[in-house]
């Protein structure tokens, strides 16, 4: 894909739009009519040419403006960027996963170059070209985590593994679905999942610790994870809460079009060769009802499947003040017709 | 969360490089790729699995990596001969020459340096130096304090003991079995500074004392690492029913249940092959007989309970086993 990168906001005036290319790469999370919740981890291995999985590192359209955001939140909270000592060599782990594949698969727009620890890292689209030593922290200008998830789309976590769990030890965390970092860090797989409700009781969080503990070198997994959000804002995170909690109170039945989105998190789990630690990466995709609704698939498919949610899930996603008026104003596009399996486009 | 998604593992073709007698009865492998270019990397701690054709089988056995995280221009591991194996260590001993070409799986670690650890300290018993090796080169690197301590034989046995004493001088403790010198580790676990971790690899019955002294002083369970090499045991043969592959296997006398499901073609996850990573755990339908569980995964309840089994190291006295595979 030939990429132009967007001059947009996800704040104040929110000019963030999808390009009609970027509509229907939208990585819609609905396979079929309903959603339930299931351990949906699958490998991530290269998908369709243009799909958001045709690479391990997705970079899309809205790769410079989305940078541009997540300075922005760093600035007013440099604690939504933290990293336990023990984590440096998983640091640095991340650097190497991130630069290669970047550089890979974007050369045009990205490029490294190796010998031995003396590494190149240019950066096209952001203006950088960075000389450095792979492993010496001294010689970047942010610590190495920092330095690169400042240039790649999507929040990172760290993820150490020691004594039978996996703990949440560093991260950058700017483009959340109202989770903290600065809350979470430190804590145990159990400890930052005991919100979720009904996933217990299914058994869902003993399963995937168990497979993720034995997660392996070169054979990443993803899963997609949605909520909606009002407004294409990245930054919805309970530090900002009072900035966006009452955006739900804005949405009539007029505006549904524009405001409300499907929030879609494609999540990615690597192994890390250095550290042993895993990478968590939370890759946020916004797309609006009124782009939603231009794929006649995903019209028909969305209000089929907010009608068919269950009470806590729907309280959970904080979908409670606006998800009736939503299936409302969708089900105009909804003709009843059977939708095909599987969540592309026809 | 599907079957096939952890199922074997990725395995890189390699060309052996150079094969050097270290000792009496270990050799060290040097393994390049075949495709050029560089092995992943590693950290210390790690295994690979290596796969050979012996005859009309496919052998795998787990080895650690030894050598520096940081030479990535081959893998090395070193394998004892041990003449009761199923023959993996004596194929690749008497049988694979400088130039032949095998597989190894991408690496694997369920040994890791605890990235918290404000000290070290290694003990290995014989082969189970191989992991050390790798970990003394990175906590170097890494700058964290370590010592060594590394009991074997007799004098011809003590595989790399010259060449960790020139290489870490007084951090390396060695103690030979037929000199009657012991680990005092009575000693050794008294008065350790906050945030050691003691790391053990060798013998079972070694593990077993290390581990059990170690809580008897006092060590969180948290600070004490180890890893065995744990071949699959023999025992006599047996039948294995895959319900839902609807195939019929038998187990020979030398052979694990997971080779044995292997060699028809039907492929179970697996990672460490030596009944500590969990990967293998399978349903067990029915058993006319007693479940022998050999590995260290499974908890007491679970291994009492008779219904899951880690295919890799358990076998059963009886004739037929039937599991949902």
């Amino acid at each position: 894909m030939n990429l132009v990168f967007k001059k947009e906001t996800f704040r104040d005036d929110f000019t963030f739009k999808n390009s009609p290319e970027h509509v229907r790469r939208f990585p819609f999370p609905f396979h079929e009519d309903k959603y339930m919740y299931t351990v949906n981890i699958e490998p991530h291995t290269p998908g369709p040419v243009n799909s958001v999985f045709e690479f391990p590192i997705d970079v899309d359209e809205h790769y410079v403006s989305e940078m541009e955001d997540r300075a922005l939140v760093l600035k007013d909270d440099p604690l939504r960027c933290q990293a336990l000592p023990h984590m440096q060599l998983a640091e640095w782990d991340l650097v190497e996963l991130l630069m290669v594949s970047m550089s890979e698969h974007y050369p045009e727009h990205f490029t490294l170059t190796r010998d031995g620890d003396k590494w190149h890292w240019i950066n096209r689209p952001l203006g950088i070209d960075q000389q450095f030593t792979f492993g010496d922290t001294a010689t970047l200008p942010y610590p190495p985590m920092e330095y690169i998830t400042r240039q790649c789309q999507g929040d990172f976590c760290l993820i150490d593994q020691r004594d039978g769990n996996l703990w949440m030890d560093a991260g950058i965390v700017t483009t959340q679905a109202d989770w903290s970092l600065d809350f979470d860090i430190g804590m145990n797989f159990m400890e930052w999942h005991g919100p979720v409700p009904l996933a217990h009781e299914a058994g869902v969080f003993d399963r995937a610790l168990k497979f993720l503990m034995n997660l392996q070198l070169g054979k990443p997994v993803r899963r997609l994870n949605w909520t909606m959000s009002i407004n294409p804002r990245l930054d919805t995170s309970p530090e900002n809460f009072h900035k966006w909690g009452s955006d739900r109170m804005t949405v009539t039945p007029e505006n549904i079009g524009e405001k409300v989105h499907l929030r879609v998190e494609l999540q990615g789990l690597w192994r890390l060769p250095r550290s042993n630690a895993i990478v968590f990466s939370i890759r946020c995709y916004l797309i609006s009802m009124n782009e939603l609704v231009s794929v006649p698939k995903w019209a028909r498919r969305m209000p089929r499947v907010l009608k068919n949610l269950p009470p806590e899930l729907i309280d959970y996603k904080g979908l409670s003040r606006y998800r009736q008026m939503t299936i409302d104003w969708l089900s105009r596009f909804d003709d009843g017709a059977p939708t095909s399996p599987g969540g592309q486009p026809d | 969360m599907s079957m096939n998604l952890m199922s074997g593992s990725t395995e890189i073709p390699v060309r052996v490089a150079d094969i050097v007698q270290v000792s009496e009865r270990v050799k060290r492998f040097r393994f390049e790729p075949v495709a050029g270019g560089s092995m992943p990397v590693f950290s210390a701690g790690a295994h690979v699995v290596v796969s050979m054709n012996i005859g009309s089988r496919r052998a795998r056995n787990p080895y650690s990596l030894m050598g520096s995280v940081t030479d990535l221009s081959a893998y090395e591991i070193s394998v004892l001969k041990t003449v009761d194996s199923r023959g993996g260590s004596v194929f690749l001993h008497d049988s694979v020459k400088i130039g032949d070409q095998l597989t190894v799986s991408t690496p694997v670690n369920l040994f890791p340096v605890e990235q918290r650890g404000r000290k070290f300290i290694l003990i290995a018993g014989g082969i189970g130096i191989t992991p050390m090796i790798a970990m003394a080169e990175q906590l170097t690197a890494q700058k964290l304090p370590f010592e060594l301590h590394y009991a074997y034989r007799n004098d011809q046995a003590g595989a790399y003991a010259d060449t960790l004493k020139a290489r870490y001088g007084h951090l390396v403790h060695l103690y030979i079995d037929s000199r009657d010198e012991r680990i005092p580790l009575d000693a050794l676990l008294k008065n350790q500074p906050l945030g050691t971790h003691l790391y053990v690899c060798g013998p079972g019955g070694m593990i077993n004392w290390v581990l059990e002294s170690g809580r008897k002083a006092g060590w969180p369970e948290e600070n004490l690492h180890s890893e065995r090499f744990l071949a699959p045991p023999s025992g006599k043969p047996f039948s294995v029913v895959l319900e839902r592959s609807k195939k019929t296997v038998t187990v020979g006398e030398h052979e694990s249940i997971l080779e044995a499901i292997e060699a028809s073609g039907v492929e179970p996850p697996y990672l460490c092959r030596g009944g500590a990573c969990g990967q293998c755990l399978t349903c067990v339908v029915s058993c006319d007989g007693t479940l022998e569980h050999n590995d260290h995964y499974l908890a007491p309840e679970e291994r009492d309970g008779n219904q899951k089994i880690m295919i890799c190291v358990s076998r059963i006295k009886g004739s037929n086993l039937v599991l949902d595979l």
